[in-house]
């Protein structure tokens, strides 16, 4: 059975809709292949026993007709949203046996709609990287590896345990979350479709927080449909998230296919850096010319502040997690280190908890955040927020319809290759970032492959809300593209 | 701007991070690394510009002020790594 998990979600939802196969079997297929790729390291904790269980629950309700749009099918779920009873670390060592005694809104609504769990999926901790290299569970392999070598790959970061295990038909779509690119650039390292929604669109309640004016979830799936099914189930509005927005959920999925004639594209040219790959520009060439193909209008457009946005975010984001992260005491969950005085307990539990790169963070946080730099650094980085914001809104009150990028300033990279200097890791959020500054939506979808014979990603951005427009884009570039499906080695 | 291992020792007990003085000279490189890059925000003319405080314009939603959730006390208290009695033991704080 297990060319069940070659399929996709949408094929899946028919086959199971048409009684082909059981939600058990399918499920059964899934953690049959998660067993056999324990070397990528996607996954932080298996749960097949409620698998199961979830799968016959579900199967028992397709008979009876009461199946919901995903009913039976299995997901995995990045270890940042909270699951009742089953652990939830943030791939921290500081959340420890966290087990929740609550469950995420997003999860609570695929479970809602008949999603059955597979597991935790793992990520860079607290979300902060773009390697899946800082997990405290260890690195996450990217099942590509470019043609004739056998180094193994980073998928990205931070949701590279979701992204990994969709490329490698480990699960038939993941839940993900951008900050900074995290749902985006992994999913155009591993040849996956992501979409990061409007900021507000998805509740962030029940998901471990980063940093709260930029963070949002999403899914990570096979192909734009399959996302667009996904995105359906997650979206909504939620009392318990003040930032989330009381607005109807359109049916995504009634946006795939559409035509995208009379549409304008903007190509903005201050994402031509100097010394971008030549198969980078090569990919978005052609991407603008598939789009027009189907009938887009293409225009050049200019975002001035865009090169400001990456700076202003490693102000913003860090000072908003050293916010966030200040729960995190050794008093009431998770790692303790003890200390003669409650003082010394905090200082030691937080120094042997947090990994080195959320330590940095959250101690640049605190910096630009304390007394006598506060305007100098958050206050400047806010208002050069605004300005990356104006931008986008001049572009779009031209009567732009979306805005076509590369996703990513190169293919994926070896584990190990990048770190040694932090802000060089962080260029790699460089065409993703100044969505998230702007509370966009934008997706990724793969749209060829490098001279190694890895995949590349374009991305899209949209207009706030409108998602589905992103969907009909990136279904265009799908067709053009087609799949890309690692071969198998693990 | 710099900062010095003065400050990055401020800085951490700032954040309540227990740093060992041969983890100072590391942790400044790369703080001073991470100012580096942020200096050019500098050069972008702010005048007259608002911050952000809200990237999606939307009113603050408020609910009602009602208990809507409580008596979950062994919940609460379920994680932590010290209790007693359904309180959180900490070091002794007063004398």
């Amino acid at each position: 059975m297990t060319d069940l998990t070659s399929l996709t979600l949408a094929e899946a939802r028919e086959g199971l809709a048409n009684k082909s196969f059981t939600s058990l079997e399918l499920t059964d297929a899934h953690l049959g292949a998660i067993e056999a790729a324990r070397a990528l390291n996607a996954f932080v904790m298996e749960t097949p026993d409620q698998a199961r269980a979830m799968a016959r629950a579900v199967d028992a309700k397709i008979a009876r007709g009461e199946g919901g749009p995903l009913a039976g099918i299995p997901l995995g779920i990045k270890d940042l949203f909270a699951t009742k009873d089953v652990r939830t670390t943030a791939c921290s060592k500081i959340l420890g046996n966290f087990v929740p005694p609550y469950e995420s809104t997003i999860t609570s609504q695929l479970w809602r709609d008949g999603a059955v769990m597979l597991g935790k999926l793992n990520n860079d901790e607290f979300a902060m990287g773009s390697s899946n290299e800082t997990s405290c569970f260890g690195p996450v392999v990217n099942p590509w590896r470019r043609e004739g070598s056998n180094t193994t790959l980073v998928p990205g970061g931070s949701s590279g345990g979701s992204a990994s295990a969709v490329a490698a038909l480990l699960c038939m779509g993941a839940t993900a979350t951008d900050t900074g690119g995290s749902i985006r650039q992994p999913a155009a390292f591993t040849g996956t479709v992501g979409i990061k929604p409007t900021y507000g669109r998805c509740s962030r309640w029940g998901i471990v927080a980063f940093a709260s004016s930029l963070d949002q979830a999403g899914p990570i799936a096979r192909t734009v449909r399959d996302s667009a099914i996904l995105m359906r189930s997650m979206a909504g509005h939620d009392p318990k998230d003040t930032t989330s927005v009381d607005r109807a959920v359109p049916d995504y999925e009634a946006a795939i296919g559409k035509s995208v004639k009379g549409m304008k594209i903007g190509i903005p040219k201050e994402y031509r850096l100097d010394g971008m790959p030549a198969e980078i520009e090569r990919l978005w060439s052609e991407g603008a010319a598939w789009l027009k193909a189907a009938g887009a209008e293409l225009i050049d457009v200019s975002l001035p502040h865009t090169k400001y946005a990456l700076p202003a975010y490693y102000i913003v984001a860090p000072a908003e997690a050293s916010s966030n992260l200040a729960r995190y005491d050794g008093v009431r969950y998770g790692l303790r280190v003890p200390g003669r005085s409650i003082g010394e307990l905090y200082e030691n539990t937080r120094a042997e908890g947090f990994g080195p790169e959320v330590r940095r963070r959250v101690m640049i946080g605190t910096y630009v955040l304390s007394a006598g730099y506060y305007d100098a650094y958050y206050l400047r980085a806010q208002k050069v927020r605004t300005l990356i914001k104006r931008d986008f809104e001049d572009c779009f009150a031209k009567g732009v319809h979306a805005i076509l990028t590369p996703a990513t300033p190169s293919a994926a990279f070896g584990i190990g290759e990048k770190g040694a200097d932090p802000v060089e890791m962080y260029l790699n959020d460089i065409f993703t970032v100044t969505v998230n500054m702007a509370g966009l939506p934008g997706i990724a979808v793969p749209a060829g492959k490098d001279t190694q014979g890895l995949p590349l990603g374009l991305q899209l951005i949209g207009r706030p809300f409108d998602e589905e427009t992103l969907f009909s884009l990136g279904e265009v570039i799908e067709q053009a593209a087609g799949r890309f499906t690692p071969a198998r080695w693990w | 701007m710099s900062v010095d291992a003065a400050t990055v020792r401020r800085i951490a007990h700032l954040a309540r991070i227990a740093v060992t003085d041969d983890e100072v000279p590391h942790l400044q490189g790369e703080l001073n690394a991470m100012l580096a890059f942020v200096e050019q925000l500098s050069e972008v003319n702010v005048d007259g510009v608002e911050p952000m405080t809200s990237v999606t314009p939307m009113e603050m939603k408020k609910r009602a002020d009602v208990v809507n959730d409580g008596e979950i006390a062994d919940e609460i208290v379920g994680n932590a790594p010290a209790t007693d009695d359904h309180f959180f033991l900490v070091p002794k704080v007063v004398e």
